[in-house]
């Protein structure tokens, strides 16, 4: 019998007697364009970052030089942007979070059937539509001669968007051109990345815990602070990393929404022209990537994937 | 003229690199190949797909059996990195992109007796220093067209006279100031749009070019660029905004193109445009052939075609610019009339300062290079 085991036959005998070699073959090539495409790119990104330009000619001098970051750090309007964008990254993070729980919470401990199909529709819908088109009709909404506006004068609550606009960093000509307007549209397009995770998170929590807590003599709010929160905080986290760094990377939303202060990414696509400053447009990008893993590392310390 | 080339030397050697001998230029133009790529702006080579009225290529393509090719390019440097790739015929290139390309070998010299309307060319243009370098010619003209100050007639009821309205606080005449009513555009090349402005108004900074400014020259443009930004809410980036705002935003007066200006007045908006006292910069294309255009007889054909056709004058009213060759304003070989050569800016040709890259040096010895302005103008627009 052996004398006639065709060569595949080998082939899966040695696959079989040795898990290892099969599991290898199947990894190499994913693990390859990880490699590869993502993390070598990633590593060239890093390394130009540590070139600079020369001052008088404006050429990329290939050397190894920390003079790029120095600039980075050391510019107040560089150190703006860098503030801007994580503040606005924040804002947006938090409030969406707070938006997104009640909805996550009624979907997922209360719709049923025809309802939850609503749900899944009314959050999934806006993601379908193209991205420009949203941004675009949110410039419309937010506009000084726009609906909201206009619908805001006729209930007589003029005075108080008003009131809101002349605020000093907050505020501006109108809603469109100020930090708020940037902010609406921000938590508007990326809210859905809030909303699912934490519907799923909060669907693995088992319904005996709550009522086991409220058996104890626990209030709703000692319900929530110490049985629910902790074990939806995964989905929380899972949702904020979305929202934080989709903000932290975005140059589409500010430039056509705000005051046409940059950011982050504006930065980057502005030093990356006609400038032709990679090495400082490479440093701006290395931030965004430095506070993602500081996030990343803050959200396991708090124990949000000890659940994984 | 040398200076020149020495100048752009320092800032492109870079793009240099793997440069072959130049070409010599055709001695005829033979039979064509069967195609010609071009790298254009988008909206430059039409074929009657977007608007039917709108075609200047179905009839070239019949003629001579050369099939045109468009790979559209967004910016001066998208053009750049294309023509350094290789493969292509022809490009559109502005003047910031034109002189990089020919400092870079990328492009060859055409030899302007085998194209029999190079007469018909504007003479303003015939050598502009953005295509011609020591007497040689690396390209015909295309298009060319003024940065304009646009501005609300139920607000002016006369034209501004001055750039002042978009740069100084004031009281426009309907009363109300012009602080969160104006624009400027969202793009470093505005601070030129500044120093023009000083250029006029403080003789004493002996600005001669607005491209060319030493650093005390330069910081004074960054103080009046301060001084806009309190007036400005948004600066403009994407022409369809910029019209959006002008009629939902309250904005009244800003730099602009005639294409905005011609595409709102089409939707009777109460806009018109003029060119104020201290000029105003502007931008001038060039249809330059690559060192190794693989397609060299149809790449000619094109360049008579693109002087001699309808393409000059259609072009002109389907863009708001102004055709290379001044009689396609009036001969009637296309839609353009002398009245929409006049309204896209065809006479004010000496009050523009056609737009270059500033580079670091310059005839009064050094000056403040283009990574600057971008850097800088990022910090003035943050509120620094």
């Amino acid at each position: 019998m052996s004398a006639e085991t065709p060569a595949a036959g080998g082939l899966s005998e040695a696959l079989w007697r040795r898990p290892g070699l099969l599991l290898l073959l199947l990894l190499t090539p994913p693990l390859l364009w990880l490699g590869i495409v993502y993390i070598g790119s990633l590593l060239a990104l890093l390394a130009q970052s540590f070139f600079s330009i020369d001052e008088f000619s404006g050429l990329v001098q290939r050397e190894f030089t920390l003079k790029t970051y120095r600039e980075l750090l050391t510019t107040p309007s560089n150190l703006d942007i860098l503030l801007r964008t994580v503040s606005m990254a924040a804002a947006v993070t938090v409030a969406a979070a707070i938006i997104a729980f009640p909805v996550a919470y009624f979907a997922a401990r209360y719709a049923k059937g025809g309802w939850k199909a609503l749900f899944y529709l009314g959050v999934m819908l806006p993601l379908w539509s193209s991205y420009l088109v949203k941004v675009y009709a949110w410039k419309l909404i937010l506009a000084k001669e726009g609906i909201l506006n206009w619908a805001v004068e006729g209930i007589g609550l003029g005075w108080l968007l008003q009131a809101w606009l002349s605020l000093p960093i907050l505020g501006g000509n109108s809603l469109s051109v100020s930090y708020t307007g940037t902010f609406l549209v921000f938590l508007y397009v990326w809210l859905p990345f809030m909303i699912l995770p934490m519907q799923a998170a909060l669907e693995r929590v088992p319904g005996s815990l709550l009522e086991a807590s409220a058996d104890l003599g626990a209030a709703p709010a000692a319900t929530f602070r110490h049985v629910i929160l902790p074990l939806a905080l995964p989905g929380v986290v899972a949702g904020s990393i979305f929202t934080f760094s989709l903000t932290l990377g975005d140059y589409i939303i500010p430039q056509i929404v705000g005051s046409s202060r940059l950011f982050i990414g504006q930065a980057v696509y502005a030093h990356q022209g006609t400038a032709g400053n990679i090495p400082l447009a490479a440093a701006f990008t290395v931030v965004p990537v430095v506070i993602m893993v500081i996030y990343l590392w803050l959200a396991k310390r708090a124990g949000a994937f000890n659940a994984l | 003229m040398n200076h020149a080339l020495r100048r752009l030397a320092a800032c492109v050697s870079a793009l240099a690199l793997a440069a072959p001998a130049f070409a010599q230029p055709l001695t005829a133009v033979g039979a064509g190949e069967g195609e010609v790529n071009i790298v254009a702006w988008p909206g430059y080579i039409e074929r009657g797909e977007t608007m039917k009225e709108f075609d200047w290529v179905t009839k070239f393509e019949e003629s001579t059996g050369c099939i045109v090719k468009v790979k559209t390019a967004n910016t001066s440097d998208e053009m750049v990195a294309l023509m350094n790739e290789g493969g292509f015929d022809l490009v559109t290139a502005s003047g910031d992109a034109s002189l990089r390309l020919i400092a870079g070998k990328r492009v060859q010299p055409i030899n302007v007796g085998l194209i029999p309307s190079w007469g018909t060319v504007d003479d303003r243009l015939k050598n502009a220093p953005w295509h011609t370098v020591d007497g040689v010619h690396y390209g015909t003209p295309y298009m060319w067209g003024p940065n304009v100050l646009m501005y609300r007639t139920d607000v002016f009821p006369e034209p501004p006279t001055s750039w002042s309205v978009v740069f100084e606080e004031q009281t426009l005449p309907d009363g109300k100031s012009n602080k969160g009513r104006v624009q400027a555009y969202d793009g470093p090349i505005h601070v030129a749009d500044a120093a023009q402005y000083l250029m006029h108004h403080k003789p004493e900074l002996g600005i001669t070019s607005p491209y060319e400014l030493n650093a005390e020259q330069y910081a004074a443009a960054l103080d009046l660029l301060r001084v806009q930004r309190t007036l400005v809410s948004r600066y403009w980036h994407d022409a369809f905004i910029q019209m959006d705002d002008f009629k939902n935003e309250g904005v009244v007066a800003s730099g602009s193109w005639p294409f905005q200006v011609n595409l709102l007045q089409s939707e009777g908006a109460p806009i018109a445009s003029t060119i104020p006292v201290e000029g105003a910069t502007g931008w001038a294309d060039t249809t330059m052939m690559h060192v190794d255009a693989p397609n060299p007889n149809c790449a000619y054909m094109w360049m008579e075609h693109s002087l001699a056709s309808n393409l000059q004058s259609d072009l002109s009213v389907w863009f708001g610019a102004n055709p290379a060759v001044p009689a396609a304003c009036t001969d009637g070989r296309g839609m353009q009339t002398a009245e929409g050569c006049t309204k896209n800016g065809l006479d004010d040709f000496e009050k523009i300062r056609f737009w270059t890259t500033p580079v670091s040096k310059c005839p009064q010895g050094e000056c403040v290079p283009y990574y600057r302005w971008v850097s800088d103008y990022i910090g003035v627009i943050g509120g620094r």
